[in-house]
């Protein structure tokens, strides 16, 4: 039966990893994500699932990569600090193609910074935190629901496109509380086995695309290796083909589906002349902002991306082609907005609102940026 | 239409549970649309805290309170801290062996509040020998004077909060809070 619960978005992270299936989580503790890490030590035991604390936060993704090959939907809970310690390892996973969920809620930074503030200034790092060319797909919850929502999306990711999926939340929507709906029946994605053992090739993926996933003890030979691969998975670092496929690969099975990847919330955008594009909690803030322009007669329109990695160009381009200004709030000092400038930037004046300490982008402070020139 | 409240206090006093309370009551219980946020920092524990709570008839966008229409000061201290941005009119309801009414009088006439008190501290101490369920004792009065959430709806959520074994004493918490509230101006 469909349940009405008033939650904290951190708790419906947690109650979203396990109503995807997941049941293993390994981690270590850290404000603001804190409490993940608490409710799933609660619940996962009482699921036939495993909690393991580890000594730090490199171990923790290890810990989850091994699982994940021991058949395991897996997810570990961070903040900037740990996301920074667990980079190395999410290289590994993104070449091994290891499907790994991955939260972090964002909070003041560089290093330490404000343990217990807000921010989004993790989203290059999630990009390519990890040395070498990679793709993976980052996801960007607005509210208590989406928390819930997107958690049990980034699962279905992992195992559609076998990498690392990141819920990448702040401090102020892990923390905020609101009544959220949890539906009877979820859509899951559940593991791709290979059928045969027999001349079994592990990492033989037609272009764009990646393999059905065996994992250890069922029979399937396999060979798992942070070293470039060939098709048999085993290392061949020589040969410039074999590397240059293989990457490409990686690559391009995210880039080649970002408009299948997307989720993108739109509102009035039709006769739209500007129109305030977020991701994460300071959408919010842009849709008050966007309501009172709309009320003073002004074309605005709004775009929240659930999905910020990969960046959804052609769909973008299409929704924002007749908009003149594109405003793009954010917790940082602009980083998202640099790829919203490279994208729509020919068609559009792109301008950035930025807050940094901790505090959210008031819609008055997007209002006033509308209201420029 | 859209409210905005502030329940400041300090570290201990159950400040936010009283928030989680509201919020729970107004969205599962009277249907409406609620978003409860905290101070949320090392000082939390000892020093002044405060929830903060949204409640609309529509979706909440923007979950931030910036100037809230109601204030539940249950320290002096919070209330100095909290008190410059609650909007000129709002209600405002305090702890008056908390709060020290001679030295907030200017500011709830200049801002023109409409002032209730509530013992609840001392009356959760003396009434019911359990100073822990002051908190609940203010969330009665809170639901007196402002209408704003239902009855029956705050006292589904108290029993939906409450460790178990405690219903009852919080009950009559929440039913003394509702007898004690007084408009003080």
């Amino acid at each position: 039966m469909t349940k009405e619960v008033f939650v904290q978005g951190n708790e419906a992270c947690a109650l979203g990893a396990i109503a995807a299936g997941c049941r293993f989580f390994a981690g270590y503790p850290i404000t603001p994500s804190t409490e993940i890490a608490e409710i799933m030590s609660k619940k996962l035991p009482t699921v036939g699932g495993r909690f393991v604390q580890m000594e730090d936060e490199i171990a923790a993704v290890g810990a989850i990569i091994g699982a994940s090959w021991g058949g395991q939907k897996v997810v570990t809970a961070t903040s900037g600090p740990g996301f920074s310690l667990m980079q190395e390892n999410i290289g590994y996973a993104a070449i091994t193609e290891t499907p790994i969920v991955i939260i972090n809620m964002q909070r003041g930074s560089p290093s330490t910074g404000q343990p217990t503030r807000s921010a989004q200034a993790d989203m290059m790092q999630t990009r390519w935190g990890s040395h070498g060319d990679y793709e993976t797909i980052s996801l960007a919850p607005s509210s208590v629901q989406e928390c819930f929502d997107y958690t049990v999306e980034a699962f279905n990711l992992a195992e559609k496109y076998r990498c690392p999926v990141f819920v990448m939340a702040d401090e102020i929507v892990g923390h905020m509380r609101e009544k959220i709906t949890i539906p009877d029946k979820i859509d899951i994605t559940p593991r791709q086995m290979p059928e045969k053992c027999e001349n079994y090739l592990p990492y033989d993926a037609p272009e764009n695309s990646t393999t059905p996933m065996p994992s250890f003890a069922s029979g399937f030979n396999i060979h798992v290796t942070g070293l470039t691969h060939d098709e048999r998975g085993y290392p061949s670092t020589d040969d410039p083909d074999v590397h240059s496929k293989l990457v490409t690969r990686l690559c391009n099975k995210i880039l080649k589906n970002r408009s299948d990847i997307a989720q993108i919330d739109t509102k009035y955008i039709d006769d739209a002349e500007i129109i305030v594009l977020g991701y994460g909690i300071p959408s919010r803030s842009a849709l008050t902002a966007v309501k009172k322009a709309r009320d003073s007669g002004l074309k605005v329109g709004y775009i929240k991306l659930g999905v910020v990695w990969p960046f959804a160009e052609e769909l973008l381009l299409e929704y924002t082609k007749n908009a003149k200004r594109i405003i793009v709030p954010e917790l940082n000092l602009g980083q998202v907005y640099l790829e919203v400038d490279r994208v729509l930037g020919k068609n559009a004046k792109v301008e950035l609102v930025s807050k940094i300490g901790g505090a959210l982008i008031t819609p008055d402070e997007i209002l006033d940026k509308i209201m420029e020139e | 239409m859209r409210t905005e409240i502030r329940i400041g206090g300090f570290g201990g006093q159950g400040i936010l549970m009283c928030g989680i309370i509201i919020a729970k009551a107004a969205s599962l219980y009277d249907h409406k649309f609620a978003v409860q946020t905290q101070s949320y920092g090392p000082e939390a524990r000892g020093g002044a805290s405060r929830t903060e709570v949204v409640i609309s008839d529509q979706e909440v966008d923007y979950p931030k309170v910036d100037s809230p229409e109601i204030f539940v000061a249950m320290s002096h201290e919070a209330f100095l801290k909290y008190v410059d941005d609650v909007k000129d009119g709002a209600i405002l309801i305090t702890d008056p062996d908390l709060v020290d009414e001679n030295e907030i009088i200017d500011i709830i006439n200049k801002k023109n509040f409409k002032y209730y008190t509530s013992d609840a501290t001392k009356q959760a101490q003396d009434t019911l020998g359990l100073k822990i369920v002051a908190n609940i004792v203010m969330l009665g009065s809170f639901v007196k004077a402002t209408g704003l959430i239902s009855e029956e709806s705050a006292r589904k959520a108290i029993l939906e909060s409450v460790p178990p074994g405690t219903e009852e004493k919080n009950i009559k918490a929440f039913e003394l809070g509702m007898d004690v509230v007084k408009k003080a101006n």
